[in-house]
């Protein structure tokens, strides 16, 4: 039985404002889960949290189905159903989600931390997730709700717009495909496909257990081992093929009737522990991750009143996430909108940040940090990314560390090299004649 | 946070039933000379204080050709003082490594800052200065006008739900302020001038009509002296006496038929005008309508997810909610989205699912899982430092007062399913319903 512990001190030191501490501790389960677990005694709760690499990435041809599997998950065991199974976590006061992306798939329970109330809540998610059986008439129902889901985004233009800049920026990457299907490929979806997937992925190995709350480690272990136990071990998925960047600029055009029209411009960004990721998220703070005192909001905004919210982001994810600056702006003022969001990413290519706007968003980045982890719920979130995604535990501190050790000219080349436009996809939802008279 | 001036959403009790502290919430209360109201909630789990200011004024206080005006204003309340002029109060809290921004909703306007604790004396500060030294200039509120006008296109004007949503309010508040968007209607938008919002903030924005809440990393003797540093010497002004006429009870029974050319998926929205903790007349009752809720939509495993999601598989997804924090009556809500459009065989359910409530005591088990999850949820809340000053804040502005989170758990406790279902019969009447379908263009109403 393999088993090993390591603990690092998670240390956030917020300026003048003190710090936080918390301890992640990690071991493996005897059948091969990784865990991480934080002890916090001031709330009588637990937070859980499974994460399975099972994210619509895994898709394959059939778009849709990670997203249905996990959906399905807690929804039937030979023995109980659905609604058995849900009462018994509400006669606690339990309560558990199921949430997946292109990464993952996870399934979250809250709960109170007393035993008496923990364990059969514990011995519950432990036997749906070891037994779950996707019942015929569930698999029906909820294929049911994410179709309906898709047709009423086709009257969402900010859906709309998501998908096409997906698909405009991954291309024939996996990660072009919508998590939640499409309204072609949903209906085609089979009780066999999900059994087969969720077989292949809901495994013990392909698991990262995050525990955070009211616990001692002998019982957090002992919870890890009854929800890990019950799964098979699994064997290793293939890693998913690395996102090319595209060659050339494109524009995506969806007709839609509106007052304003939604825009997204962007590129894939950078994988997950990459180490230019630093550089390229202090970059984009500067130009529209910072709220409103970022570049985009000031000159969209508050100078010009073009729209409600513009803002850019860079995520990253276990291949390469995305850049996007997005907005929403009046039909008539759609050229300009363009104009301004290219030429401030642009200034910041080929000018650099001022000394005075790189300062402010150094401070805001380092001091923001605590802010970050005030509550239970979040530190789950924190230490589940830094579980799947092998990041070292003092990640956050590291975060801070290397954002301190940036000047203008790191992130000025970051920005030149990781961002052009003329690798950019450029997505366009609104009234077809006002989309068709721009680039 | 990347939005400031978030518009606080009339569906709330749709989507999570509100929540209150299990036990002893440990709030401390000062008022200042002034008439300034102090709320202080000590949390000292991670180095950080929230603050926020509210004041007494929202939506539901704006009358014909006014509405909108409380957001609008929320909105100009960044534009500046003569100490620190526009855009420097962002970059101060921002610099802080800090967050802020404000909302609006149909009973408040309320103004937060998040830092780390010892830069508490920051927020204060400032929230001090625009209280009594904002400056409202013409070009500041043009510009402004266009931001608010493209929140309103964004929210509301190209979104389906968002369209269906303001018509349902005009008919399930009838003759109240809780009639019109926070929004605003777009014409009244256009029509402000800068001595619109001049007189607003001579109105509203004093000492005597505001709360502040801090809670956080923090010693409430401490926050009491900072408050009096910042906010004691700041004068109050009387505000104008606030006239809710009760018009219509009951308003009998309305429907809303809407076709959307834009929607795909039919929608139903039902509700009963019932009581808030500020309007009831029997103490108990807004808390056997919050377990009414929870009995009906409490979880996957509850009445209309068991009966009507799984069960028939008439609806798609159904639910129910009830939001007591409201200065004026409230709703007890219910929702559908049928399956395969039939949105009769939704709505004959819902119905019945009412009737049954009326009609048959909840079994003693269902009633244990409600009360199970009305008081976990309600610490569940404890972790989150700003939903907790959210709720004193809720609390205070509907005029509930704060001390309603002490007797939370002892007023769930103390219902039986008799309660339960005299409510029932007292409040889920038909004519104080009001029905409203969102239908797409081509599909036939069948009514």
């Amino acid at each position: 039985m393999k088993r090993w512990l390591i603990t690092a001190m998670l240390i956030i030191n917020s300026g003048a404002g003190g710090a936080m501490e918390a301890e992640i501790e990690q071991w493996e389960t005897a059948n091969g889960s990784k865990v991480l677990f934080v002890a916090r005694h001031e709330l009588p709760i637990v937070d859980v949290r499974i994460a399975f690499a099972a994210g619509s990435a895994r898709d394959g041809s059939q778009a849709g189905l990670a997203r249905l599997t996990n959906q399905l998950v807690l929804d039937g065991t030979s023995a109980r159903d659905a609604g058995e199974i849900a009462r018994h976590f509400e006669r606690y006061g339990a309560r558990v989600s199921t949430n997946s992306g292109r990464d993952t798939a996870e399934v979250s329970l809250r709960a109170l931390s007393e035993p008496e109330r923990l364990d059969p809540v514990i011995d519950n998610l432990a036997n749906a997730l070891a037994n779950a059986n996707f019942p015929a008439d569930a698999v029906a129902r909820v294929r049911q709700q994410m179709r309906l889901g898709l047709e009423q985004a086709q009257s969402s233009p900010s859906a709309l717009a998501e998908q096409a800049f997906a698909e405009g920026i991954y291309a024939d990457h996996p990660y072009a495909t919508p998590p939640g299907g499409s309204l072609e490929s949903v209906p085609q979806l089979t009780r066999e496909a999900v059994v087969t997937f969720h077989r292949r992925h809901y495994t013990a190995s392909n698991a990262t257990i995050a525990i955070v709350g009211d616990l001692e480690t002998s019982a957090a272990k002992t919870i890890a081992e009854q929800l890990s136990g019950g799964l098979p071990v699994g064997e290793a998925l293939a890693p998913l093929p690395e996102v090319k960047q595209p060659t050339s600029a494109q524009t995506i055009r969806v007709p839609f009737q509106a007052e304003q029209t939604h825009v997204l411009i962007g590129q894939p960004s950078v994988r997950r522990g990459d180490p230019a990721y630093y550089a390229l998220y202090m970059g984009n703070h500067m130009l529209g991750g910072g709220g409103l005192s970022s570049l985009l909001a000031e000159r969209m905004r508050e100078e010009r009143g073009l729209s409600y919210s513009s803002s850019s982001q860079v995520t990253t994810g276990a291949r390469r996430g995305r850049f996007q600056m997005g907005t929403q702006v009046r039909n008539d003022a759609l050229g300009e909108a363009l104009e301004v969001l290219r030429t401030s990413l642009g200034e910041l290519q080929t000018q650099g940040p001022s000394s005075e706007r790189l300062e402010a968003s150094r401070r805001n980045i380092t001091g923001s940090f605590p802010l970050q982890l005030d509550s239970n719920r979040d530190l789950l979130g924190y230490v589940s990314s830094i579980g799947f995604y092998d990041l070292p535990h003092d990640y956050l501190q590291q975060f801070v560390d290397r954002i301190e050790a940036l000047d203008d000219s790191s992130v000025q080349n970051a920005l030149r090299d990781h961002l052009e436009l003329n690798r950019m996809t450029t997505v366009l939802v609104g009234p077809e004649a006002i989309i068709n008279a721009v680039e | 946070m990347t939005a400031r001036n978030a518009l606080f959403v009339l569906i709330p009790a749709l989507i999570a039933a509100p929540s209150f502290a299990q036990s002893q919430s440990g709030v401390s209360e000062f008022t200042l000379d002034n008439g300034m109201q102090i709320l202080v909630r000590p949390d000292h789990r991670a180095p950080v204080v929230v603050t926020q200011v509210w004041y007494r004024v929202g939506s539901s206080y704006e009358g014909r050709g006014e509405t909108g005006l409380s957001h609008l204003f929320e909105h100009m309340m960044f534009k500046g003082t003569e100490q620190v002029p526009e855009g420097r109060f962002s970059e101060i809290i921002s610099g802080e490594g800090g967050r802020e921004n404000a909302f609006t909703g149909r009973d408040f306007s309320a103004y937060f800052e998040i830092l780390a604790a010892d830069r508490l004396p920051i927020a204060l500060e400032l929230e001090a200065d625009r209280m009594a030294n904002l400056q409202i200039n013409d070009e500041a509120l043009s510009t402004e006008r266009q931001v608010v006008l493209e929140e309103r296109r964004l929210r509301t004007d190209d979104r389906a739900e968002g369209r269906f949503a303001e018509r349902y309010a005009a008919i399930a508040h009838p003759g109240t302020g809780y009639a019109h968007p926070i929004i605003g209607w777009a014409d009244d938008i256009r029509g402000f001038a800068v001595s619109d919002l001049q007189s607003w903030y001579q109105q509203w924005y004093t000492p005597s009509n505001a709360t502040l809440v801090v809670a956080g990393d923090v010693d409430p003797e401490t926050v009491y002296d900072l408050a009096k540093t910042w906010f004691g010497d700041l004068p109050s002004r009387p505000t104008p006496a606030v006239h809710d006429p009760e018009n219509l009870d009951p308003p009998g029974e309305r429907r809303l038929i809407y076709r959307d050319e834009q929607t795909r998926v039919a929608q139903l929205r039902m509700g009963y005008s019932v009581p808030s903790f500020a309007t009831t007349e029997a103490a108990l009752d807004p808390y056997a309508l919050l377990m009414l809720a929870s009995v009906l939509d409490g979880g996957e495993g509850a009445r209309l997810a068991e009966e009507m999601v799984r069960g028939s598989e008439v609806a798609a997804a159904a639910g129910a909610g009830y939001n007591p924090m409201t200065r004026l009556d409230s709703e007890f809500s219910l929702f559908g989205v049928p399956s395969d459009g039939d949105v009769e065989a939704v709505e004959a359910e819902l119905r019945a699912q009412i009737k049954r409530l009326q009609t048959e005591r909840i079994s003693d088990e269902a009633l244990e899982r409600a009360r199970s999850q009305l008081l976990a949820d309600h610490l569940f809340e404890l972790d989150s430092v700003f939903y907790q000053a959210m709720q004193l804040g809720m609390l205070e502005t509907t005029g509930a007062g704060w001390e309603t989170l002490d007797a939370f758990a002892q007023n769930i406790r103390a219902l039986s399913a008799e309660d339960l279902q005299a409510a029932a019969k007292r409040y889920l009447r038909p004519e104080q319903l009001s029905v409203g379908v969102m239908l797409p263009e081509d599909q036939e109403d069948g009514s």
